[in-house]
């Protein structure tokens, strides 16, 4: 199982926190979750959206995921 | 001070590092004052203050709230306060960070750098807050009387951390 988690205007869109997945790779993960609807397809879609695994930004096309990876999703960073 | 997660560097780095994000205000005082080694090896400490501005960009700002990536983001400070000490003679390095909601005036983010020299101090303290702006998963979400929006990353910003690659 692979925890999923949205972050700020993401979650916001999306109205979800976290979520689980079954999933052994990130392209199989966003194509799981772009098959929720409209929403999340375009959500996901975003070309300025930011991935990480297990806390460390991923910017590759798919990687392998381990049971009790973390993959995040979240807009451009705004802090300081 | 109530702080949601601290980290430390591990021992056996040359340079003193510490990070904080807190939902709590702080004591730049204090902080300043925590800096120092004690054996007076530091010449000079260059910090950063930033508060929450009344007005950005033409709209008024009556609260500002900061979302967090708990663990990412503190490792990312930590990250990037290690790498001010690979590029200058770093002594001693501190970043306090709040989240949560914070009014117009608030102290948002704190940066502190000490070295033996002013020139190693600024620089480092300026290379931290910039690429904290641009690297550390952290949102800001605005409200005011016209309503709440969330910030978009700035390409001045951008522009500014990559300077220093």
């Amino acid at each position: 199982m692979v925890k999923v988690v949205f972050f700020a205007r993401i979650r916001e869109q999306l109205g979800c926190a976290e979520l689980d997945a079954e999933v052994s790779s990130l392209a199989t993960l966003l194509a799981t979750l772009k098959q929720r609807g409209e929403l999340w397809s375009r959500v996901l879609s975003e070309p300025n959206l930011i991935c990480a695994v297990n806390q460390v930004v991923f910017d590759g096309d798919d990687r392998q995921l381990q049971e009790g990876d973390e993959v995040a999703f979240f807009p451009p960073v705004t802090g300081g | 001070m109530k702080s949601l997660s601290s980290r430390q560097s591990p021992v056996g780095d040359s340079a003193s590092l510490h990070v904080s994000v807190q939902e709590s205000d702080f004591d730049t005082a204090q902080l300043q004052r925590a800096l120092l080694s004690g054996d007076s090896a530091e010449g000079a400490v260059a910090t950063f203050t930033g508060y929450v501005r009344k007005r950005n960009l033409d709209l008024a700002v009556e609260t500002l709230t900061l979302e967090h990536y708990p663990g990412m983001t503190e490792s990312s400070i930590l990250d990037t306060l290690s790498k001010a000490c690979e590029r200058w003679p770093v002594l001693a390095g501190s970043v306090v960070h709040r989240v949560g909601r914070l009014s117009c005036g608030d102290q948002i983010v704190w940066v502190g750098i000490s070295a033996a020299h002013r020139g190693d101090a600024f620089a480092a303290c300026e290379f931290v807050m910039d690429y904290l702006k641009t690297r550390a998963p952290f949102w800001k979400k605005e409200e005011g009387p016209n309503g709440s929006r969330w910030l978009d990353a700035r390409e001045e910003d951008t522009l500014k951390a990559s300077a220093w690659e």
